[in-house]
């Protein structure tokens, strides 16, 4: 037999943290004392990601929030809630907000999080269409068919104030407009769906999860604009996505939803794969489409867009997965709707892939305007280890990061441009104390080196000899030109590069260098890294003092570099060290130097 | 026509739609500098050099691909913009080898000359060359991936213009190179050695293989008869070497110059190139009253003889079995020259001086590039390497007085000088086909409708009744169209559209040929080509039938056209050859 | 299945909602869904899936249906499985291994108690379920 009530007490770390142990103990005083234990079953949860209002404590079935709760709360929660079935209203999380707002109903009001694009994942299986068709799926489709012209299509489109979640930021009704407007005797549909960041998987999820809401979204923008085929461009390194939309689009022909005559009427439209081939400079509009003619994947200057000229010399609608997949519900639920959601000019959400060195790391999907403070503690449930934020970094390797002083910053395109990053995709790495600015942007310095393609010499050049003047510092061998050599270079590849990944690609160092101006210092000068990364700048020593001689360290030495008897001092020759700290963690009398 | 204004440095400018910021900058004597740029190419916008700021963007747009717009305010130079091109200029030197002095283009170099005028006097950035040796397989050409600056110029000359796709972007990033696709040797790909891509090289990335020092060594040995023969377009471009415009017509001082380094005899290919017109005219009369495989195809440039033996084999019983002027003076000097001055052919050493890098592969093509017994032409020179040597040679080009050849295998026509433009062969072979069928001269024998940079021309003659068809296509990207037009015909069993067909690979024919003086572009070789007809109009014979010694050579030695001893010395075979030799 | 007209569609698209919501399609009575996008199969979705499978025919159950879904989100805590019972709270599981699949089929399915120490809860309300309101 069920139970009455579930009695669920967050035991994630923030809240375990904040006596979170304490007031789950007194519960279960409290139900046996009430005897109560055959109809409440008290349970321990992992993090519900609502850490500045811990200790949590929910109450199901009635989805009951209680927020900072503390152990002297147990009582009344047992004897007003379970027992007389009263909620204890004091506790209960109540937002501020207006009477007459419109996102009451559908902003959860504890969960900060408001799925729109990833309506789907994680509710349907992707392998089978009917479950899409219940979830309204296709019915935007219909809609746009049977009701609607293509003009009023791309008017909801502009109205909604979707702008390309690709990066740019592009307003994507303005685009399908230009390319409605130029006569052609065939026009394309592209999705961009090579996602190359690092640490970006927002596009793979959606693609996984809810192939449907893409292909029905193309099929949309094809009837709005006057095309009748499609191309989604995806990375050979989603073998899972690929298949799940193969299976997708044999589903949707074989109900006539895609191909010869949708849903009976006049319209046709089609949609073929291409597979990228590990080049993350075909996530550029240009390259993708000359990729997909067959060419190799070299940006080419813009104007003319896409829009206007793109593959094949065709007017094309290129949007990336996540744009597309705004589309249905768009339609359904009307542009005024979606663009109540945001900020005044950035509309609806923004899904983030939020890793690093945080606790909760996963897929988030907030409305723009959303803090970066509310995503890193509270859906991210803080910083792991107890440790100390030092930076969140946003647009992956095009992005810049975002110190302390700018938590509170409400996140849209021209907030995140103006501080010195950019929304980018949703690729978004937080980092600790640990993390080292230098290491951190060599390691993005290094991916765009590597995928530059090589046309135009800003970029193929500058982006190397950045790389090898950051790569000297790391190592101690910094000179004291090099951060003007740095900020000429960088402007250079900002303003003269072809395309965006030269354009972008000193960002990582750009706003390193200006925010943590005093950490290149200490390298280029001191030749120190304070945060103890960089191993060059790395030495252990042992502490004549502390040393007690219990040879702990010399035996975890992996090159027997530390010398010592048992009982007496012992030493680490530093011309064999390799650095890798294992003797520092393994001695219990602190007497290893870090430095 | 609607025309465009717009601002450039606050300087009103009206120009055509379409028009380009760097050309619209050019109209009012403003220079925005640039480097990958080439008006042969659709703009590529690669190296950054020609950024501008244009009102309204946020971003520095490139000069060469952007447009000029209504009411565009243009900024081309300000402290930004010049630090921006100057950082660009820095990053490139610091990828090129620091080797002017012992380079092929030194004081010839667009790279040279962009840091000179940038004023740049060190490079602050770390040096990174590419540790690559250079590519020398080929008979012609010679890459030097250390010096490439990766401007794109060559792999867009070889796919874009010459349709020959020999020459790719391979690598990424900073390994980018240009090389044939696989990284095969240039020999093994399809190269046609028709030197385009030198000839479009801003730096000393790409050049012929220099075979001065052979000739020198030849020169110099007493017991060698060093003989040398010119091509027409070498004497309208020799000039631009030393300061002349481009076409002046310098013949008489080319012969003086070649007395002087020291050439025993000095003849002119436009002679051989009137012997051509006899073989080759011949050869069309016989196919079209006896029914031979048409339409007959010219065969004197050895760079779309390679294309026609890789690519379009299916041509081979269409081409005309004769050589080209070069050989077939080369056969003619160990053979009936030698045989006059009394020369043993072994001691002889014969140099051709040509305006194309492709006449170095020819010299051994086949077997019967050795018709006289032994090689018939040993080296080829282009006109690059004879103006060094002039200039080697302490010969002060300018102030040489004019001197005659050696007749014997110089005298000319005018139609021998127009091989060295695009319808030259094809109105030279009209002129004598036409006395050939009818017996009787033209009036007039001057055909406007072949001549000219249209990249297919075609045109109907009519030679007494006979309806004669003919085309010319140059560049060789423009030939596949004019093939596949016979080849369709001939699928559906319809005559073929054309009689008679002149191909030439290089734009504009010979005269812009790949081992030419660098810098060509459309407006220099119409003044090399207004050269080659000012040639053609001052000749005292127009017709290559009507040149003297063409009658004596036949008399004293070959017999008749298309002989049983013409065939041996002045016609060759073809073979099928392999696109990608691995 | 042939091209449907538009009418199609929408029967289609009622009929399936109708038997989602009342779940009482062939008479399940419990919905275990486990996400199985790249990362958590990644993570050990699928012996998870096996592990459902084994433990259900072990105990008896047929009235449960297993199923397949995308990313939740929760990345840090998968393979995330939700359940969905007639008669229970819906919940989501995170760092589900085989043991505690067994764990889930026994004490949740089976003895309508809640796994301790494993649920998390879903990261935002359902707008499709909201629609209109």
């Amino acid at each position: 037999m069920a139970y009455k009530n579930y009695i669920l007490v967050c035991a994630g770390t923030a809240c375990e943290s904040n006596k979170g142990k304490a007031l789950y103990e007194a519960l279960e005083k409290e139900i046996k004392a009430a005897g109560v234990d055959a109809e409440a079953q008290l349970v321990k949860t992992g993090c519900f990601g609502f850490c500045e209002q811990g200790p949590i404590v929910k109450i199901l079935p009635d989805e009951s929030f209680y927020v900072k709760v503390g152990p002297k709360d147990a009582h009344e929660i047992i004897a007003e809630h379970i027992v007389k079935g009263r909620k204890v209203e004091r506790l209960l999380y109540k937002e501020n907000k207006a009477e007459n707002d419109p996102r009451s109903n559908d902003i959860s009001f504890y969960r900060k999080q408001l799925r729109i694009v990833l309506r789907n994942c994680a509710v349907i299986n992707p392998e089978i269409i009917d479950e899409y068709i219940a979830r309204d799926g296709y019915a935007a489709l219909e809609k746009a068919l049977f009701d609607m012209t293509p003009d009023s299509v791309v008017k909801e489109v502009s109205d909604s104030g979707l702008r390309g979640r690709g990066g740019a930021g592009f307003p994507t009704g303005r685009k399908w407009l230009f390319t409605k407007n130029t006569p052609a005797d065939q026009k394309y549909i592209v999705c961009n769906a090579d996602e190359g960041d690092p640490g970006a998987y927002m596009d793979r999820s959606v693609l996984e999860g809810d192939p449907h809401s893409v292909l029905e979204a193309m099929t949309i923008a094809g009837y709005a604009v006057g095309a009748s085929k499609g191309f989604i461009y995806i990375r050979a390194e989603y073998p899972l996505a690929i298949e799940r939309l193969n299976t997708a689009m044999a589903q949707s022909r074989e109900y006539g939803l895609l191909g010869e005559k949708i849903l009976g009427t006049d319209f046709s439209f089609d949609i073929e794969i291409r597979l990228g081939a590990g080049a993350f400079v075909c996530g550029e509009e240009t390259a993708l489409l000359a990729s997909i003619e067959g060419n190799r994947g070299m940006p080419v200057p813009r104007p003319p867009f896409p829009a206007v000229k793109g593959l094949w010399g065709k007017p094309t609608v290129i949007n990336n997965v996540e744009t597309y997949a705004n589309i249905p519900v768009i339609l359904l639920k009307g542009a005024k709707w979606f663009s109540s959601i945001g900020t005044e000019t950035s509309k609806g959400t923004k899904v983030f892939a939020l890793t690093g060195k945080i606790n909760n790391s996963g897929l988030i999907e907030v409305p723009m305007g959303t803090t970066l403070r509310d995503i890193i503690y509270d859906i991210g449930g803080g910083i792991a280890n107890g440790k100390k934020f030092k930076a969140a970094q946003t647009g992956g390797p095009s992005g810049g990061c975002i110190t302390e002083e700018f938590l509170d910053t409400p996140i849209d395109y021209e907030t995140l441009q103006a501080i010195g990053s950019m929304m980018g995709s949703g690729g978004m790495i937080v980092m600790d104390e640990d993390d080292c600015m230098i290491d951190v942007t060599k390691f993005y310095l290094e991916f765009t080196v590597d995928e530059s393609c090589g046309k135009c010499a800003p970029c193929r050049i500058g982006g190397r000899t950045c790389y090898n003047i950051l790569d000297r510092i790391s190592k101690g061998k910094g000179q004291p030109d090099d951060l003007q050599k740095l900020k000429d270079i960088g402007h250079s590849m900002r303003k003269a590069s072809l395309c965006g990944l030269g354009q972008t690609a000193p960002n990582p160092f750009m706003s390193t260098m200006k925010y943590f101006e005093e950490e290149y210092r200490a390298h280029i000068e001191d030749k120190k890294c304070p945060a103890g990364k960089c191993k060059d700048l790395l030495s252990y020593s042992i502490d004549e003092v502390k040393c007690v001689g219990c040879t702990a360290c010399a035996r975890k030495c992996p090159v027997s570099c530390i010398s010592g008897e048992v009982k007496k001092l012992h030493v680490i020759d530093q011309s064999k060290c390799i650095k890798c700290g294992q003797c520092f963690t393994a001695c219990k009398f602190d007497a290893v130097k870090k430095g | 026509m609607n025309m465009i204004e717009l601002e450039i440095n606050g300087i009103p400018v009206s120009v055509k739609p379409g028009t380009s910021l760097i050309a619209a900058a050019k109209q009012v004597g403003v220079k925005i500098p640039t480097l990958c740029f080439h008006h042969d190419l659709e703009p590529w916008a690669a190296c950054g050099i020609c950024v501008v700021k244009v009102e309204g963007s946020p971003k520095m747009l490139r000069a060469c691909a952007t447009a000029a717009g209504p009411g565009m305010k243009v900024i081309t130079h300000d402290p930004e913009i010049v630090n921006v091109r100057r950082t660009v200029l820095e990053l490139i030197l610091s990828t090129h080898p620091n080797d002017c002095l012992q380079c092929s283009r030194n004081r010839n170099c667009e790279l040279q000359t962009l840091s000179e005028e940038f004023g740049i006097r060190e490079v602050p950035f770390e040096k990174r060359l590419r540790d690559l040796p250079a590519d020398t397989s080929t008979t012609s050409i010679v890459l030097d991936p250390e010096k490439c600056i990766a401007c794109g110029r060559c792999a867009k000359v070889c796919q874009d213009m010459q349709g020959v796709w020999a020459l790719e972007f391979i690598g990424r990033g900073e390994k980018t190179r240009m090389a044939p696709a696989a990284d095969v040797s240039l020999d093994e790909s399809p190269c046609i050695k028709c030197g385009q891509c030198s000839a479009h090289c801003p730096v000393g990335a790409i050049y012929e293989k220099d075979q001065t020092r052979e000739v020198w060594k030849a020169i110099e040995e007493n017991k060698k008869h060093c003989v040398v023969q010119i091509a027409p377009a070498v004497r309208v471009a020799i000039g631009e070497a030393f300061g002349y415009e481009p076409g002046a017509l310098l013949t008489g001082q080319l012969y003086t110059a070649l007395r002087r380094l020291g050439f025993d005899a000095v003849f002119d290919t436009n002679f051989t190139a009137d012997l051509t017109i006899i073989e080759e005219g011949s050869e069309f009369v016989k196919r079209v009253t006896e029914g031979g495989v048409l339409p007959q195809i010219t065969s004197c440039c050895p760079a779309w003889t390679d294309y026609m033996e890789k690519y379009a084999t299916d041509f081979i019983p269409n081409f005309s079995s004769a050589k080209s002027p070069q050989q077939m003076l080369g056969a003619m000097a160990k053979t009936y020259y030698a045989q006059k001055a009394g020369i043993d052919p072994k001691d002889m050493y014969v140099v051709s001086i040509m305006p194309c890098t492709a006449k170095k592969f020819e010299v051994g093509r086949c077997e019967t590039m050795g018709a006289s017994g032994f090689q018939d032409v040993d080296v080829a020179l282009t006109t690059r390497e004879l103006a060094r040597m002039i200039k080697q040679a302490g010969i002060d080009f300018k102030n040489l007085p004019e001197e005659q050849p050696d007749s014997i295998l110089a005298e000319y026509s005018g139609a021998g000088t127009i091989f060295g433009v695009t319808g030259g062969v094809m109105e030279a072979a009209l002129r004598s086909a036409y006395f050939l069928i009818t017996n009787e001269d033209l009036k007039d024998v001057n055909f406007m409708d072949v001549r000219g940079m249209k990249g297919v021309k075609a045109a109907e003659v009519d030679i007494k009744g006979t309806k004669i068809r003919v085309a010319v296509a140059h560049q060789m990207g423009n030939v596949e169209t004019l093939l596949n037009q016979i080849r369709e015909a001939k699928a559906k069993g319809e005559e073929p559209p054309f009689h008679f067909i002149e191909v030439m690979a290089c734009r504009g024919g010979c005269i812009g040929g790949g081992g030419q003086p660098h810098g060509a572009t459309d407006e220099i070789r119409a003044k090399r080509t207004a050269g080659i007809y000012t040639d053609d109009e001052k000749s005292v014979r127009r017709c290559s039938h009507h040149n003297p010694m063409i009658k004596k050579i036949y008399e004293d030695f070959l017999g008749k056209p298309l002989g049983h001893k013409a065939h041996e010395l002045l016609h060759t075979e073809y073979q099928e050859r392999k696109v990608y030799k691995k | 299945m042939a091209k449907l007209t538009l009418n199609d569609l929408r029967k289609l698209r009622d009929e399936t909602k109708r038997n989602m919501s009342q779940r009482s399609t062939e008479g399940k009575r419990a919905e275990v869904v486990i996400g199985m996008g790249t990362c958590g199969i990644a993570a050990g979705a699928k012996a998870v899936f096996d592990a459902f499978l084994d433990e259900m025919s072990k105990a008896g159950i047929e009235d449960v249906t297993i199923k397949q879904t995308g990313c939740m989100g929760l990345c840090f805590s998968e393979p995330t499985v939700e359940v969905i019972c007639n008669d229970m709270p819906h919940v989501v599981y995170g760092n589900v291994d085989d043991k505690t699949a067994r764990r889930i089929v026994r004490e949740h399915l089976a003895g309508k108690a809640l796994v301790s120490d494993h649920i998390f809860d879903k990261p935002s309300t359902d707008i499709i379920k909201n629609a209109g309101k």
